[in-house]
């Protein structure tokens, strides 16, 4: 897991609509990125339905949400659908992880994706806190976000 | 909207909805969540208090708030569970003329239900379930707790 204080590895991916976007389009910002295993998987869906539930309250503490897996943009764009939720997904699709690896998020093949990670980007582009699930298979309650950002 | 940082669930108050008596768990469900209607029954038959607390996800389950509201609302006649068991046993039937028919059928005054379930006093009351389930730590529904702990969770690969 990449340590708080370092500068958070810059990117540019593609959103669900195919747009490029970069970290450092947040500059100035923070943003908490959400590196999940895949799109459709059941608790990656409860994570993002859950976290849509309490957005305009990590909105209020001046924070965007972004997640990040490795499936294509067509796919992200179906499960925001599926999902109803408006968090930008973002493609770590090709080369394969790269931006999760950078982050020390990946996990190795077999898996062959990013573990439940949250990286809280600061206004100046530092890592502000972090946080790995245990496994993939759960995935930190609302409540852990809102301890970070008090 | 208030304070979301890590806290136990608060205690059982007067406005709980509670089936039962004696030591018991509080429930955070979902009334959309086919897992939470496919353990209900256990739940209800277990003995001891059960403790109903409002979890709903809308954007997993969109038609969650409106089935919350209509429990809620038949609460407010003191028809809570009755109502909860019928959406939990008829998932296919929760669009509004099948709540008018849970309604006529439970012996409420429509008109009074209606209101309810509609009004601002009901969706602060389950928003405040949902928050304390939110600090928490409610990930998934049901999430079972005893008194303070959280007993179980749904667990799955990934």
């Amino acid at each position: 897991m990449i340590a708080v204080g370092e500068q958070a590895p810059d990117f540019t991916l593609r959103d669900q609509d195919g747009e490029k976007v970069s970290l450092s389009d947040y500059r100035g910002r923070k943003v908490l990125l959400i590196f999940y295993p895949g799109d459709f998987s059941p608790v990656c869906g409860d994570q993002l339905s859950l976290y849509q539930e309490v957005k305009p309250q990590i909105a209020e503490k001046g924070v965007e949400l972004v997640g990040i897996s490795v499936d294509s943009f067509y796919a992200h764009k179906a499960f925001q659908e599926k999902l109803g939720i408006d968090t930008t997904l973002l493609s770590d699709f090709e080369p394969k992880g790269e931006v999760a690896r950078a982050y020390e998020s990946y996990l190795e093949a077999p898996l062959g994706f990013a573990n439940r990670t949250l990286v809280l980007v600061d206004e100046d582009g530092l890592v502000a806190w972090t946080h790995e699930a245990e496994n993939p298979g759960v995935f930190p309650g609302a409540n852990v976000i809102f301890d970070a950002l008090s | 909207m208030g304070d979301l940082t890590s806290a136990s669930i608060p205690p059982v108050g007067p406005d709980d909805h509670v089936a039962g008596e004696g030591e018991g768990i509080v429930v955070y469900a979902d009334l959309g969540c086919p897992h939470c209607a496919a353990e209900w029954p256990r739940l209800r038959g277990r003995p001891g208090r059960l403790v109903f607390r409002h979890f709903p996800v809308a954007s997993k389950h969109p038609r969650s708030p409106a089935l919350h509201a209509a429990a809620e609302a038949a609460g407010r006649q003191g028809r809570f569970f009755e109502m909860a068991d019928s959406l939990y046993a008829d998932r296919g039937r929760v669009d509004d003329p099948h709540l008018w028919e849970r309604v006529e059928r439970l012996g409420l005054d429509l008109r009074r239900f209606e209101a309810d379930r509609r009004s601002a006093e009901i969706e602060a009351r389950i928003r405040r379930d949902f928050e304390s389930g939110i600090r928490a730590g409610v990930a998934g529904t049901p999430a079972l707790f005893d008194a303070c702990t959280l007993l179980s969770v749904r667990e799955r690969e990934f």
